[in-house]
């Protein structure tokens, strides 16, 4: 037997645990922190004139454009050029969260739009502030509305982490990749993973679909 | 009592409110009728405080509606609106709508801002609709919700701009019926309208509008049957 090879076995469930983890943690951060900064970029944008607009629309414009694989390549070389290296973690997040940001502002600036402008003055006429409009009216409407769209993104958000394997971040996909090195089953460990990856997003999907059905107006 | 006092209000180049002065008394009804864009809705929202004005000035109740100091939400409360479009919210049964801005604008406790919004809608015949949701309504329904949503802020004055324009024909006259109630009662309201027999029959006077000004203001019955300005039998001659 050859021992530079050692088969897959269940001490390295642990291994692949941390994988799933980590994906899971660096998933939920971009989602988390791309839907609130998205939110209010989102907001922003459907209030701002066409100039500044058009400023802030370049900006997502590029997040969206480049892909992901460069910008976190770029991200941690810059800062680690700079003299300030980040652990992998803590780069990914921040690319990823922008990233998310930059697809999340467009949905919500859709669902903030959506409200129209005689509803918005329906709101006024009843003597409700400019922010009990925005709060009791254009924010639970607009959400709404997004919401299937909010999903989509935030699903492949899932799927896209697993490109922060490149800047040496310990998820789900980079354990594999090392544990294929080591065993040489490729086959048996990706399909492991691409079953975790329907298996997180597959029930996901279908909550998405049935909460829309429920909040159908 | 609203007061309209040669009112002057510009889009830009288009000058849609050209010196309109009007009093309107508690308890009157006014009929504001005219061709499209001759300013009707544009005089509401002003009154409203809803666009501004360019010059002249707008009293209810002595409060001079333009001046800077005046808190414009506190205002609206006490001038009711209905639009063209219904504009229910749609996220909430029709009871939320009704009690939404009892609750949070005159900061009413849940209970009472409930009872006031169930009273309301059982006055324009929706009391067995508290918990649908106003999609699942017909026109006329929204139309009456947005009506009792609005008589939910116990208001002074009602302003209306065409509500029944958006309606099918069948639907309109449930809501007519629920103005002419509102009207016997002693609501002061300004109603913009395209319906000449309401106009006549439910109104003390009727104003026409012609391209930013009031071109005629009388008696209703008079205005509509007897029109004295050429320009005001030509509109009532095409609309008939
Ligand atoms: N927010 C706005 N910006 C620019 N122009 C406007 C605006 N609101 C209204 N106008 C213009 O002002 C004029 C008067 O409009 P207004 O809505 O008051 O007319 P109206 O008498 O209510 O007509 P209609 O019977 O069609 O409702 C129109 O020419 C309209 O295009
Ligand atoms: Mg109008």
């Amino acid at each position: 037997m050859n021992s530079l090879f050692t088969p897959l076995s269940w001490d390295d469930t642990g291994y692949i645990l941390t994988g799933v983890w980590n994906t899971i943690t660096i998933s939920v951060v971009a989602i988390v922190a791309g839907t609130l900064l998205g939110m209010i970029v989102g907001f922003a944008r459907a209030e701002s004139n066409k100039t500044v607009n058009f400023l802030f629309g370049s900006v997502l414009d590029i997040l969206r454009s480049v892909p992901l694989i460069i910008q976190l390549i770029l991200f941690s070389t810059f800062v680690g050029a700079i003299g300030h290296p980040m652990n992998p973690f803590v780069a990914g997040s921040i690319v990823l969260s922008l990233y998310t940001m930059a697809f999340m502002s467009e949905v919500f600036r859709g669902g903030f739009e959506s409200v129209s402008k005689s509803m918005q003055t329906a709101a006024r006429s009843l003597g409700m502030t400019y922010w009990q409009t925005i709060y009791h009216i254009r924010f639970p409407i607009g959400l709404r509305a997004v919401l299937p769209s909010w999903m989509g993104v935030a699903l492949s958000v899932i799927k896209d982490s697993a490109l922060v394997s490149v800047i040496g971040y310990m998820e789900l996909l980079r354990t594999s990749e090392q544990l294929i090195s080591r065993t040489q089953q490729p086959l048996e460990i990706l399909i492991g993973v691409g079953l975790f990856y329907f298996i997180i997003s597959y029930p996901l999907s279908h909550y998405g679909r049935y909460l829309e059905r429920k909040m159908a107006i | 009592m609203i007061s309209v006092q040669n009112v002057h209000k510009s889009f830009g180049d288009l000058e849609v409110l050209k010196g309109v002065s009007l009093d309107v008394p508690n308890g009157e009804v006014l009929s504001v009728i005219g061709g499209s864009g001759s300013g009707k809705s544009t005089l509401l929202y002003c009154i409203n405080a809803i666009e501004t004005i360019n010059s002249g000035k707008i009293l209810v109740d002595d409060v001079d509606v333009h001046s800077k100091d005046t808190n414009k939400d506190k205002l609206r409360q006490k001038l009711g609106m209905v639009f063209q479009h219904f504009n229910a919210f749609p996220h909430m049964t029709v009871l939320e709508n009704a009690a939404l801005a009892p609750r949070i604008v005159k900061k009413m406790s849940k209970e009472e801002a409930i009872e006031i919004a169930k009273k309301e809608l059982e006055h324009v015949g929706l009391g067995d609709k508290f918990d649908v949701y106003p999609t699942r309504m017909s026109g006329g329904q929204q139309q009456r919700l947005a009506i009792a949503r609005a008589l939910a802020m116990k208001p002074d004055f009602m302003l209306l701009d065409e509500v029944t324009s958006a309606l099918d024909p069948e639907l309109v006259g449930e809501v007519l019926d629920t103005l002419r109630l509102l009207a016997d009662e002693g609501m002061t309201m300004i109603c913009v309208t395209h319906e000449m027999g309401f106009a006549r029959d439910v109104s003390d006077r009727v104003a026409y509008f012609h391209q930013g000004v009031i071109a005629e203001i009388g008696e209703a019955k008079q205005v509509i049957t007897e029109p004295q300005n050429p320009l005001t039998q030509k509109f009532l001659s095409k609309v008939r």
